[in-house]
């Protein structure tokens, strides 16, 4: 934009406004959204609803299966791509020398983080499901759901260990440990709340996905119970309910318990990132 | 054991894992290729690529209105999403004060947290019945897929474009504020040209996130699976057509649903590749190099 004919001064106050405006709107379109979904789903809340069981195809009941499966798909595949991302990010900043190689690891992650959710479900679908023949179960899902969850865990847990001071590491060194042992017992700890971080986000990615576990994990409603039977996690039933218009009601409520649950695992983000800023800043 | 043989070791066990991703992708490629090369093969690739008849039941596989689905809906997303998110960085970045700022970046923060099928419900319960009223129709349409997409797009941007604001070196604004510039005429020349390779990044980073979206997609564009005549006619986008489909496909057609993924993937490695090429070329040409 040339503000030419007007003067600086009144361009900087257009602009000004402008930039004002901008993050108005920004905050307004979160608090239309949650507003919305909160207000609708929390009276749907209650001890029946999230401790009953699905009647109807979720018409009637509760939602405890659909909760359960949730919780069971994201702490497995937590459980599996947590030492898978750490300990490639290890690798990055306290082995890797080669330039190369490091681009080649670094290109890997960042394709793995752009790949569509739904790609991943042909693939889990593919390849878990009828290769492996594991099934249309919790397991299936949960390995699609790590493998998404690895780049994000990769990614933060490299930034956090590399900005450890390398003195902690000389200092190690100096008292005759060996580059395991100042891993293990010196940077490790240090870089634990950032690693944190990554972990925590890499669990949002996991409880917040649909399209990736709608051709693995089987859609049951019924309570899973070994990793090896199907489930439903939250996202899927929320998009089950809305798109076959089974209960509108229940959806909301569904939809409510998934935004708080992904607020109180932002929350928690926030915390351990503060505490790893002060930690960093010495207070 | 002794020290140096178990040190050995577990360097060799932390490189496997890092190698780990690289492996996954090439599962990842070699399965969805070997699946989709039957449809593509049987149906030859260039009639599947700018084939504008999908009718699975005819045996008929061509996706070409499907990807001006998919480009269709990103490019009007971006209009919507660009202008705003540029500004409201801008915003945090430069002109907002500390207070307003920590303030803000939990809010995008939140955004982007938000499970995409709880956007696709929001489009579906507010957006839609608001479309129908407004400018006639179902209200399933290009526009309502693409205001959801924005929003969904709008926290890449902000947080990308954000962090490259603030690297730009405080001597360029400090010398530019020093001639007499006044703070927009600063962020114009001085600090959005320095910035620029990152925002850049931001927007192909929000665009592969448009192109990749899926079931907040499927919620309200109405996946008709024709060549859309306008912005508020529906239409059908590469990740729709899989994610309708693959529950009931079998033989060839489900075959011609993993081409349909080949296809997709081609389109988000394209726009990486795109995104890296400006990334160097661009911070190469400022000093420094950092930026």
């Amino acid at each position: 934009m040339n503000f030419n004919f007007i003067s600086a001064r009144t361009s900087q106050k257009i602009m000004n406004s402008i930039f004002v405006l901008s993050g108005i709107l920004t905050l307004a379109i979160l608090a239309i959204i949650l507003a919305d979904i909160l207000i609708k789903g929390l009276p749907v809340i209650n001890m029946e609803f999230i401790f009953g069981q699905v009647e109807n195809q979720g018409e009637s009941g509760g939602i405890f299966p659909i909760i359960i499966s949730s919780l069971y798909v994201t702490l497995v595949s937590i459980l599996i791509a947590t030492p898978l991302g750490v300990g490639a990010a290890i690798y990055m900043v306290e082995y890797a020398s080669n330039e190369k190689l490091t681009n080649i690891i670094r290109f890997g992650a960042e394709t793995l983080a752009s790949i569509p959710s739904i790609v991943f479900g042909l693939f889990g679908l593919s390849f878990f499901v009828i290769f492996l023949n594991l099934g249309w179960s919790i397991f299936s899902a949960s390995l699609v759901l790590a493998i998404m969850a690895i780049p994000t865990i990769f990614q933060v847990a490299e930034v956090s260990l590399s900005s450890v001071p390398s003195i902690y590491k000389e200092g190690s060194y100096g008292l005759g440990a060996t580059k395991w042992q100042t891993i293990y017992k010196v940077i490790i700890p240090a870089a634990l709340p950032g690693i944190v971080t990554g972990v925590i986000l890499g669990m949002t990615r996991s409880i917040s996905e649909a399209a990736a576990v709608m051709y693995a994990v089987g859609s049951s409603i019924i309570m899973p119970i070994s990793i090896f039977d199907p489930g439903r996690p939250l996202p899927l039933h929320l998009y089950v309910l809305a798109t076959e218009g089974i209960s509108l009601p229940n959806a909301f409520g569904t939809a409510a318990v998934l935004v708080i649950i992904v607020l109180v695992i932002t929350f928690l983000t926030n915390y351990f990132t503060e505490k790893y800023q002060n930690k960093m800043m010495g207070k | 054991m002794t020290k140096i043989a178990a040190e050995a070791l577990i360097e060799k066990s932390l490189f496997i894992l890092a190698l780990f991703s690289c492996f996954v992708i090439l599962i990842i490629l070699c399965f969805i290729f070997f699946e989709g090369f039957p449809a593509i093969q049987e149906y030859g690739f260039f009639k599947f690529l700018f084939g504008t008849i999908w009718s699975p039941n005819d045996g008929q596989f061509g996706v070409f209105d499907m990807i001006i689905g998919s480009l269709y809906v990103t490019f009007i997303a971006l209009i919507i999403a660009i202008p705003l998110s540029i500004s409201c960085a801008t915003f945090m970045a430069e002109v907002a004060s500390n207070k307003v700022r920590n303030f803000l970046k939990p809010v995008v923060q939140t955004l982007s947290g938000i499970p995409s099928v709880v956007y696709g419900f929001f489009g579906l319960i507010i957006l839609v019945p608001f479309v129908r009223s407004q400018f006639g129709g179902t209200g399933f349409s290009i526009f309502t897929a693409a205001i959801i997409l924005s929003i969904m797009i709008l926290p890449t941007i902000i947080s990308v474009s954000y962090d490259s604001l603030r690297s730009v070196p405080q001597d360029y604004k400090e010398a530019s504020l020093g001639l007499g510039a006044t703070n927009w005429q600063t962020i114009r020349r001085v600090v959005f040209p320095s910035a620029l390779p990152g925002i850049i990044t931001a927007i192909i980073l929000g665009m592969s996130r448009a192109v990749g979206e899926t079931l907040a997609v499927i919620m309200v564009v109405g996946n008709v699976a024709k060549m859309p005549s306008s912005i508020f006619s529906p239409a059908r986008t590469l990740t729709s057509n899989i994610a309708l489909e693959m529950s009931y496909a079998t033989g060839i057609h489900y075959n011609a649903l993993f081409a349909t993924a080949v296809v997709l993937f081609m389109l988000i490695m394209l726009l990486l590749v795109v995104a890296n090429y400006v990334q160097r070329k661009y911070s190469i040409d400022i000093g420094g190099g950092t930026l």
